[in-house]
């Protein structure tokens, strides 16, 4: 794409400093198009170093979920499939408009390059935002990592204090909501015949029987009871990829941000748009690597 | 991101003094710690590095001391248990990370790669000179992590050990992981500077040896960093968040963690030797005076053991408990890495053939890295093959073997090229008798130190003791005399070089009559390398090169007969 | 002269069936590794004195290359290598496959111990093989990673934690006669993996017993209990468990010693920090005391110390034994 646009070092005379070439050719470089090159085979590199450091991650992924499939299939019900999925849709945009943003840059279209390095920048932050949900969604419910992980401190109740009162309540929480349900079962029966007031006194002794800050009905630590053991992994591997890919959307926005500081500058025109070119290709790495963190961390079936 | 920085605006303004070059071009801190002169860079590296070197020396002294008796020669208030796991983790951690791995690329690669291209920089100074940041911000981290708690993981930060240790391992991997990027940009940089920057007429097979060398050795940094930067992150995240992957009492397993790091740091070692192996193909045929012997072989064979450096990670976990299949393979493969390495060989002995050998410094350390290397090079047999692997694994007789490879290959090989290209980073000649006598004490100091472990590992001595059974104590003495013999030759060697800095006679621009680009420049070079794109002749044609006594250099001889094209295709 | 070294020199006593096969195998990669370090050094030599630079002399010219030697010695090598390569790995899987009907004994590794378990119920922390008869041991760790290494039989396996490794070996001579240990000349085995502090002295003998005594041994190690009184059965469960190795009974407090000194320790007070907490609080050293600080002995510190005693789970000591050590405890003064 960017190699059918000929780049003309000889063009730009207008600063007489360096032998008369274009002010961005460092001195080093004989011609624009081999600085050019030079870069595109930099970036090209790098990607790969990118691709190697996730590799490590995808191997550790991939031999868990061969020696512990239940984990993985427990697991990625706690993660939001919707979320994930808007995201993912936020990022092919956000590929578009960087790979808009090259273009422009390369027809020298400046108020179009500024535009799209600015929807790009916001659509980066708009998925660090629904990251921030998915998150805090997440450490509300205890699913961090390691032994402070609700699932492990649930099967390890003999290991402190915290663990043996967790664990009681949810055996407490667990029996209440049987209880519970068979009272439901009885009601259902009832309310076959008598439709009308019940459901409103269900909930209120629903909720004043489940006062503490422990059990929300379903949503309390129990119904983490039945979590196959070593769960905990799952989310340790889950937090590394996206946190790491997370961390890479970040560097991505301060890369983008600096080039619509220069492009507003007026920096790059279709003799120069290598910075352009360069970033747009990390972003795409960036997210091609969510396409296959999102059907293998949302998505599995057994 | 304008190009135009103050430092290239002041050389320009002096680069048309003829006595100018890069030392004396501008002056003043801030003109070296952010220049962007690849030859600057080289020398920052240089100094780096042999402080490392140092340090790291002197923490093996200190080990070699300690081991003088079975009980340990120094009490409990200086080496404990504890201080002598110390000693040997961050002697293993500081001579890996910060000395062997950054060594030749980083001075030697960075000095002389440009200038054999006859370019004017490396493809991206910015990035070479954030590399060489790097190194000092990873070095700072290892420092934190001595002064600090220290660190006792041993280098190759097994777990779980690393995950319940007290000692600062996030430090340590913080550090390494920082020095791993290091790396990665200086790999970087040479691959583009090779691909995109050679001057017209320089093919693929004209590029001298050491080029190759380093392009190798740069594939592997590349291929291999990324995956030691993950696992330390995974290390990291083991400590701090308890992610559990490596740990067995969350349900990981340990002996991934060791797949990880072998798949890093086995090509690691190439990435080691693999510069070591360019700077003797360099010397070996400037200093005999003969075109190198099979060019192409060598070439070929470089690119070889990057790729199949790859594929052998799983033979430092022949006792690990991986599977009989598992290790069956990776020794087969392990014997098919060992070829290449034995053609080079062959063909730095061959290249003597018919020669007029010059036995200057360089030269001496060339001909003990053969004898030095051989040695290494043949007891890696006893170790890739499975039954004598299994007895001799984690004993003396592997730590010899890798010092024989890494020091006896590497550290000589490096010193080697210092002193073959230190008359033209620094302009001066130094002094032959004590560049001779210093290359003799380290190679006997060397012998001494490590044929003694050979035998004591083969006759059952763990490593990483710090006390041992009586019957291996005369080894151990042998060899503390010999570390400390070592530790004066290789002090001597320094010193040498540095009393030439202010005694030295003023070196031509070619002393010893090599053919490739670097020595067509004066010595030192000037700011801009080149004012021209040179002539690119045979890397290794001396045949228009002519001893001018009166400059004590070589010159081109105008009468010799110019052969066309090259010896080798 | 040569051979002489290679022999005498290189090894320790070949005292298990696949020592000499192995050593065999050495001899062979030495011998070849000899021939080709003389050649290549020899050559290098032989140039050097040949055509060192001197006035009268210069190079001559010859091929920069010949693919027909190079080939020669890129191919020589390599089936020599695919040789070595062969004998290796088929001498390796012998040594990975264990007999069937072997005696197998448990290898317990922990910080900085060994624990040896019989198939009759006897553990020992030296290790006591019969001569002659194939023996599996099976390999765990408790805590880190170990290696289990006797350089006589030349087996090494590591231990890893949460998972089984196993190796075997059949001793082919006794290291001497009688069940009692001064009479031996025992062998040695040595923790290979670098495991922390004590790394290098988790080192033990190895007894080999001809089979009628090995068995006496058994018996007479399996039942500590029942034949002896309380106090000297827990010394020997002080020693054999490993307690020793982080304790003194003498008072000795350098830091050879991890643990606190424990003679005369029996009812003093001293000051713990319990964990979690930061303040220290003071307990006496009674029986419940003991047994807390061997089950959990991190709960509770003692001012000045560190952490990393091993946890002694009811499967590492029975009730019964901690009994024991107490009553020896108690006669420490």
């Amino acid at each position: 794409m960017s190699a059918a646009v000929e780049t003309k070092d000889q063009a730009h005379h207008e600063d007489g400093d360096h032998h008369g070439h274009s002010p961005f050719q460092a001195h080093h470089f004989e011609t624009m198009q081999q600085q050019f090159d030079a870069g595109k085979l930099g970036i090209w590199l790098f990607l790969f170093t990118e691709i190697l450091m996730f590799s490590g991650l995808f191997c550790a992924y991939l031999i868990y979920r061969y020696n512990h499939p239940e984990v993985f299939l427990y697991a990625h019900k706690q993660l939001d499939t919707t979320m994930g999925a808007i995201n993912t849709v936020v990022l092919i945009v956000s590929s578009l408009s960087m790979a808009w943003a090259v273009r422009a840059a390369q027809l020298s279209q400046k108020k179009l390059l500024v535009f799209m390095l600015s929807v790009t920048l916001a659509l980066a932050g708009v998925f660090l935002v629904i990251k921030y949900f998915e998150y805090t969604h997440k450490f509300d419910i205890g699913l961090f990592t390691g032994r402070s992980n609700v699932m492990y401190q649930l099967q390890h109740p003999d290991e402190s204090d915290h663990n043996r009162e967790l664990y009681d309540s949810a055996i407490a929480a667990e029996h209440e909501e049987e209880a519970e349900h068979k009272e439901e079962e009885a009601h259902a029966v009832a309310e076959a015949e008598q439709e009308d007031e019940h459901p409103d006194e269900h909930s209120d002794s629903h909720a004043s029987s489940h006062g503490d800050s422990h059990g929300h009905g379903h949503g309390g630590p129990e119904q983490f009871l039945d979590a196959p053991r070593n769960t905990q992994i799952f989310f340790g591997i889950y937090y590394m990829m996206t946190g790491l890919h997370g961390f890479h959307i970040v560097f991505g926005m301060v890369a983008i941000g600096w080039l619509l500081y220069r492009s507003i500058r007026g920096d790059f025109s279709s003799e120069y748009f290598g910075p352009v070119d360069y970033v747009g290709l990390y972003w795409h790495l960036v997210d091609l690597i969510w396409i296959y963190l999102f059907p293998l961390l949302y998505l599995i079936r057994s | 991101m304008s190009t135009i920085t103050p430092e290239t605006q002041t050389a320009t303004g002096h680069n048309d003094d003829p006595s100018s070059n890069y030392l004396t071009c501008t002056s003043g801190f801030m003109s070296w710690a952010f220049t962007l002169d690849h030859k600057r860079i080289g020398v920052m590296y240089l100094v780096g590095i042999f402080a490392a070197f140092f340090l790291g020396g002197v923490l093996a002294l200190m080990l070699r001391m300690h081991l003088l008796v079975p009980g340990g020669l120094f009490p409990d208030w200086m080496v404990s248990l504890d201080g002598y796991n110390q000693l040997f983790t961050l002697h293993g951690a500081v001579m890996t990370f910060l000395f062997i791995i950054p060594s030749i690329p980083g001075s030697l690669g960075n000095f002389v790669l440009p200038l054999m291209v006859g370019a004017k920089d490396v493809a991206f100074p910015r990035m070479n000179l954030a590399s060489f940041h790097l190194w000092v911000f990873g070095a700072i981290f290892f420092l934190i992590a001595l002064v600090t708690t220290g660190l006792d993981t041993g280098w190759t930060f097994y777990t779980p050990y690393s995950i319940e240790t007290q000692t600062n391992v996030i430090a340590a991997t913080i550090g390494a992981f920082i020095l791993g990027f290091s790396s990665i940009f200086t790999g970087l940089n040479f691959i583009v500077t090779v691909n995109t920057m050679r001057p017209p007429g320089m093919t693929w097979f004209k590029m001298p040896l050491f080029m190759w060398a380093i392009y190798a050795t740069a594939i592997i940094q590349i291929l291999a960093t990324p995956v030691l930067g993950i696992t330390l992150l995974l290390l990291m995240g083991e400590r701090l968040l308890g992610i559990g992957i490596f740990d067995p009492s969350m349900g990981g397993d340990p002996v991934l963690f060791q797949h990880f790091f072998w798949f890093y740091s086995h090509p690691a070692v190439y990435i080691m030797i693999l510069p070591a192996m360019g700077i003797m193909s360099e010397l070996m045929s400037v200093y005999s005076r003969k075109p190198i012997f099979g060019y192409t072989f060598i070439a070929y064979s470089s690119i070889a053991i990057a790729l199949l450096g790859f594929l052998v990670w799983g033979h430092h976990m022949f006792v690990s408990g991986q599977s009989p299949m598992a290790a069956v393979i990776f020794s087969g493969l392990t014997f098919s890495v060992s070829i290449p390495s034995a053609i080079k060989v062959f063909n730095w002995t061959a290249t003597m053939y018919k020669g007029s050998i010059n036995l200057a410094t360089p030269m001496c350390y060339a001909l003990s890295f053969i004898f030095l290397f051989s040695i290494g090079g043949l007891t890696g047999l006893f170790l890739g093959a499975l039954a004598t692997d299994i007895h001799l694994h984690d004993t003396y007789f592997v730590v010899a073997h890798f010092h024989y490879v890494m020091m006896g290959g590497t550290v000589i090989a490096f010193v080697g090229g210092l002193y073959h290209w230190w008359p033209k980073m620094f302009g001066v000649m130094y002094n032959e008798f004590f560049g001779r006598l210093f290359c003799a004490v380290v190679f006997f100091g060397f012998n001494l130190t490590f044929l003694p472990q050979f035998v004591m590992g083969s006759r059952g001595m763990p490593r990483r003791y710090a006390t041992y059974v009586e019957e291996y104590q005369i080894f151990h003495v042998l060899s503390t005399i010999g570390a400390l013999t070592l530790g004066i030759g290789m002090v001597g060697a320094m010193a040498v070089l540095v009393v030439s800095l202010f005694k030295g006679r003023k070196a031509p621009a070619n002393p010893w009559g090599a053919a490739t680009l670097e020595w067509t420049c004066t010595s030192p070079p000037p700011y801009y390398n080149f004012e021209h794109a040179p002539h690119v002749d045979s890397p290794y044609d001396y045949s228009d090169l002519k001893y001018d006594a009166q400059i004590g250099g070589y010159v081109k001889d105008p009468n010799a007969p110019k052969k066309s094209g090259s010896d080798h295709h | 002269m040569l051979s002489l070294l290679a022999d005498s020199m290189f090894f320790p006593p070949e005292r298990s069936t696949v020592a000499g096969t192995v050593d065999g195998l050495f001899d062979f990669i030495y011998y070849l590794s000899l021939f080709f370090f003389v050649l290549i050094v020899g050559a290098m030599v032989y140039f050097v004195m040949k055509y060192y630079q001197r006035p009268g002399h210069t190079e001559q010219p010859s091929p920069s290359h010949n693919e027909t030697l190079e080939i020669t010695w890129s191919v020589i090598p390599s089936i020599l290598v695919g040789v070595i390569f062969f004998f290796g790995f088929t001498e390796y899987l012998n040594m990975r496959e264990p007999p069937e009907n072997a005696y197998e004994i448990q290898v317990i590794a922990s910080k900085w111990n060994w624990v040896f378990k019989y198939p009759n119920g006897a553990e020992s922390s030296d290790l006591h093989i019969p001569v002659n008869r194939d023996v599996k041991f099976l390999l765990q760790s408790q805590d880190v990673l170990h290696s289990f290494y006797i350089p006589a039989f030349r087996i090494k396996m590591d231990c890893v934690p949460a998972r089984y490794t196993s190796t075997w070996t059949r001793a082919t001579e006794t290291t001497g006669s009688g069940l009692d240990e001064s009479s031996h000349k025992p062998l040695r085995l040595f923790c290979a993996e670098y495991c922390g502090q004590q790394h290098s002295i988790m080192h033990r003998k190895v007894f080999v017993h001809d089979t009628a005594e090995f068995d006496q041994w058994a018996e007479k190690a399996a039942n500590i209990l029942e034949n002896n009184p309380p106090e000297v059965a827990g010394e020997i469960l002080f020693k054999r468990k490993g307690c020793a190795q982080c304790h003194s009974v003498d008072g000795d407090n350098s830091a050879k010693y991890p643990g606190p000194p424990l003679n005369g320790q029996w009812g003093t007070e001293r000051q713990v920090i319990p964990r979690g907490s930061s303040s220290p609080k003071t307990v006496t050293m009674d029986e419940n005391y003991v047994r807390q600080s061997i089950r959990q002995p991190n709960s509770e510190i003692v001012v000045g110390r560190k952490p990393g005693m091993t946890v002694f789970t009811p499967q590492l000591l029975k009730d019964e034994e901690i009994t024991a050590i107490i009553a020896y405890l108690k006669t420490l003064k």
